[in-house]
């Protein structure tokens, strides 16, 4: 199951190419990019870990695709995700986020019921990709 | 033109208003940016003519990619060498506002860096920090000045090498993304690229900067001082000759910054005239004309050490200031 989360995430995987256009338009707005990336795809888990700091002086897409592809190097079946940071008052938060990396087999998630008091269920969803420890996992 | 379309098969025929050379050349604005170099830049023949050979082949090259022929980029990292003064900096400087009028760098932007910006002080600090200014340049120039020091012969476990071994990196896989630009003194960058082929057959461009001539400082130093507001009465110009015919003889002589420390000075003897005048006649309470705050007469120049009898070329004071390797960050006038 194809996880799909933040921004261009139902559009076919975008290219080089594509990504620095992104990133130029994010630097071209003011805002940071940084990378993050993960081996836990559950959709509440909202903080990756950064590969690096946020770009905060970069001037060109190139020096972002430049730590998308070490982090892609190091990780190469993480999800690893482009995130652009706005710092202007008012918004202070993720402006932008995309992922670019994803592991090649995504096994998806069970949806686990737990039967409560009374006859009342709660629903959770369950990574499989998560049985094993992380690290491990793709 | 059309020889050469015809040589290629069928399906690459040219469209039928591809643009002339000429055309693209006057399209572009070059001629703008190749007419203000000639009017800021006194001297400097060897890279003017480099700019011209660049500037001509990215029209070629677009001409090239409107018949549809094979077209790319070619590298284009430098090295500067010349003795001090000489206009490196200043050049480089300006070397990224040209590229990217040229249209071969993204953006106009120049990462000015030393090596204590490259190079880390314990291991596994340095690639962090070489590749961090490399993000930095991405799509603009990146200026190395006095880069030889990135290269210790007599430390072996310097860290220097491995910033030498990122960027070599980064400029063979990223030419498109990055210009590098090396600055330093002539003899020190031949032993440099001496003990680094790796770097030396990467720099494909290597330009030297000649010392100025007499006539070319004096135009430099009207020059400064037109840009400064100041001028020169035609006394004091032929002071500034005389001037410039002493300082060339002495040693540590370094060229543009030297007189640019002299006008410096000069400057600083106007004003003290100035004030000096006005103190002596307290009662006269009229502003100072516009035409005596500009003006820098004889008087200031011939007051320099270098026109007193008994100086003796170890004892000017000015020395110490202009020689090579105590000399200041060039900040941007340094011409």
């Amino acid at each position: 199951m194809r996880v799909t989360q933040g921004t261009f995430s139902f559009l076919p995987e975008l290219s080089d190419q594509e990504i620095h256009a992104q990133c130029e338009y994010a630097i071209r707005r003011g805002w940071a990019l940084a990378v993050e990336y993960t081996d836990d795809p559950h959709p509440r888990n909202s903080y990756w870990e950064m590969w690096g700091l946020p770009m905060f002086d970069l001037k060109d897409g190139a020096g972002a695709l430049l730590e998308i592809n070490d982090c892609r190097k190091t990780f190469p079946s993480h999800y690893i995700k482009v995130n652009a940071f706005d710092a202007t008052q008012g918004f202070e938060t993720v402006r932008m986020s995309f992922i670019v990396n994803r592991p090649p087999e995504e096994p998806g998630f069970m949806l686990r019921r737990q039967e409560g008091a009374g006859r009342t269920i709660r629903y959770t969803t369950h990574a499989y990709a998560t049985n094993k420890p992380a690290g491990e996992r793709y | 033109m059309s020889a050469i379309a015809i040589d290629k098969p069928p399906q690459a025929s040219p469209p039928a208003a591809a643009p002339g050379l000429h055309a693209l050349y006057q399209q572009s604005g070059i001629a703008e940016v190749l007419g203000q170099l000639d009017r800021e830049l006194i001297g400097l023949a060897p890279v003017k003519g480099r700019i011209r050979e660049v500037a001509a082949y990215l029209i070629v090259d677009k001409a090239r990619r409107a018949q549809g022929l094979t077209s790319g980029p070619p590298s284009l990292h430098m090295c500067f060498t010349g003795n001090p003064g000489t206009g490196k900096t200043t050049v480089a400087q300006r070397m990224a506002d040209i590229l990217h009028r040229l249209g071969y760098i993204r953006k106009n932007h120049l990462v000015s860096v030393t090596r204590d910006d490259l190079v880390g002080q314990y291991i596994g600090h340095t690639a962090p920090k070489t590749r961090d200014v490399l993000k930095r340049a991405m799509g603009g120039v990146l200026f190395i000045d006095e880069a030889y020091y990135l290269y210790r012969p007599e430390n072996e476990r310097d860290y220097g090498q491995e910033a030498i071994e990122i960027l070599l990196q980064v400029m063979e896989n990223q030419r498109d993304d990055l210009v590098v630009i090396l600055a330093g003194y002539q003899a020190r960058m031949d032993v440099f690229f001496q003990s680094n082929p790796g770097m030396a057959s990467r720099v494909a461009h290597h330009i030297g900067f000649p010392d100025y001539t007499a006539e070319e400082l004096l135009q430099i130093a009207r020059l400064m001082l037109t840009r400064m507001d100041y001028r020169l009465d035609d006394e004091a110009l032929s002071a500034m000759r005389d001037y410039i015919e002493h300082r060339l003889r002495r040693p540590h002589f370094a060229n543009a910054r030297s007189i640019r420390n002299a006008l410096d000075r000069a400057r600083l003897r106007q004003a003290q005239r100035l004030f000096q005048n006005a103190m002596q006649a307290p009662d006269r309470r009229d502003e100072p004309e516009l035409d005596a705050l500009m003006r820098i007469s004889a008087a200031d120049i011939r007051a320099s050490r270098l026109f007193q009898p008994d100086n003796r070329p170890d004892k000017d004071p000015a020395q110490i200031v202009v020689a090579p390797q105590v000399a200041p960050r060039a900040p941007t006038s340094n011409r």
